[in-house]
C-alpha cells in the first residue's frame, strides 16, 4: 500500500465483513507532536483474544477464498517503519479498534493519499453502515457521517453517483489544510 | 462552478440528480440499474482498484448511465486484480479481470451501453485455489 488512504480503504473492509453497523474513522494529523494517527473503530462482531493476537499474522485469515491476510500486517509494517505504533483491541460482540500511529515527518511515512475519495467510496459502498469520519488537525476538528447525509438529503442520496462526487469535493475542501501541511 | 463546502451545497446537486434519474428510469431502462462491483480487498486495492472505482463513479455519472457502483471483497482471483463484476439488468453477472482505465472505458462503452462483451472475462468455472 503506497498511501494511508489505501490502508484505510482496506482496513475498513474488515469492519464491513464483521457486520458492523457503525464505523468510526478518525484521522488525527498533529505536526505539533509529530504524529499522524489513523483509528478505525467498529461495533462489529469483534474477536476473542486468541484471534486478535493472530490478526496481524500474514498467514492468518478468516477468509476461505485465499490463504493469506495481508491488510493488517501491511499497515503494521508501514506504521512501525515510520517510527510509529500499531494496536488492535477487540472483544467478541463489542467490536474492534485498530490504531496505527505514524511518525508525521518521518521519511518512510506513506503520503496521506486520496482520503476524501476513500471516505466517499466507503459511504457509497456501504449505505446501511453509518460511517463517521472525523478529521483532526492539531486542535481543529471536522466531522461528517452517513447519518448526517441521509438526514439532510434522503436515503437514496448515498447511492447516487452525482452526490458522491460532490461529497468527495466537500471532504477534500474541509481537510485541505492537512494536505497543504504535508507538501 | 464554486467549490462545494457543506452538505447544503449538495442539496442543489441532489435536486438536479433527481430530475436526471427520473428521466432515466422512465426512459429506456425500466427494469433496473446496471450494477458495477469493484473487488476491493487487500489484493484489489494494492493492484489499483481504487482509481478504477473512482473512474466508474465519475464516468458513469458524466455519461448519464444509471448505475449502482459498490465494492465487494476478494473473489479468489487475486492474480487478476483489479477485477470488476458487471451485471446488466436481467442478465447474469460477468467478471472482468486486469481492469485498467482503458478496459474500464471499453466496459462502459461496449458492454454497459451495447451489451457487447469485452476482452478479459474470467469464466465462472475457472479453477480456484481450494
Amino acid at each position: 500500500m503506497k498511501e494511508i488512504a489505501l490502508h484505510l480503504l482496506d482496513i475498513a473492509q474488515n469492519s464491513v465483513r464483521a457486520c458492523a453497523t457503525e464505523i468510526r474513522i478518525t484521522l488525527a494529523v498533529s505536526p505539533a507532536t509529530d504524529t499522524l494517527t489513523l483509528e478505525v473503530k467498529d461495533n462489529g462482531s469483534g474477536m476473542d483474544e486468541e484471534t486478535c493476537k493472530r490478526a496481524s499474522d500474514p498467514w492468518y485469515t478468516s477468509r476461505t477464498t485465499r490463504r493469506v491476510g495481508l491488510g493488517l500486517p501491511l499497515l503494521q509494517m508501514n506504521a512501525t517503519l515510520s517510527g510509529g505504533t500499531f494496536k488492535v483491541t477487540s472483544a467478541p460482540g463489542k467490536g474492534t479498534v485498530v490504531t496505527a500511529t505514524f511518525g508525521y515527518s518521518h521519511i518512510d511515512r506513506p503520503p496521506l493519499g486520496d482520503i476524501s475519495g476513500t471516505i466517499a467510496l466507503l459511504i457509497l459502498s456501504n449505505p446501511s453502515i453509518n460511517i463517521v469520519f472525523t478529521h483532526i488537525l492539531d486542535e481543529r476538528t471536522w466531522c461528517i457521517s452517513t447519518r448526517e447525509i441521509i438526514d439532510e438529503l434522503g436515503r437514496e442520496a448515498v447511492s447516487d453517483l452525482a452526490i458522491v462526487r460532490g461529497l468527495r469535493e466537500i471532504i477534500s475542501e474541509n481537510i485541505s489544510e492537512s494536505k497543504i501541511h504535508e507538501t | 462552478m464554486e467549490k462545494l463546502k457543506s452538505l447544503a451545497d449538495l442539496k442543489k446537486i441532489r435536486e438536479d440528480a433527481r430530475v436526471k434519474l427520473d428521466l432515466r428510469v422512465k426512459g429506456d431502462n425500466p427494469e433496473g440499474l446496471v450494477q458495477v462491483k469493484v473487488a476491493m480487498a487487500t489484493c484489489g486495492i494494492a493492484s489499483g482498484a481504487k482509481p478504477i472505482m473512482d473512474f466508474f463513479v465519475d464516468e458513469l455519472d458524466k455519461r448519464g448511465i444509471g448505475a449502482v457502483v459498490t465494492q465487494t471483497g476478494c473473489m479468489g482471483y487475486c492474480y487478476a486484480e483489479p477485477t470488476v463484476e458487471v451485471q446488466l439488468p436481467g442478465q447474469e453477472p460477468v467478471v472482468y479481470g486486469f481492469v485498467d482505465r482503458k478496459r474500464a472505458d471499453e466496459i462502459i462503452e461496449k458492454y454497459i451501453k451495447n451489451g457487447e462483451l469485452v476482452e478479459g472475462i474470467i469464466p465462472v468455472n475457472y479453477e480456484k485455489i481450494d
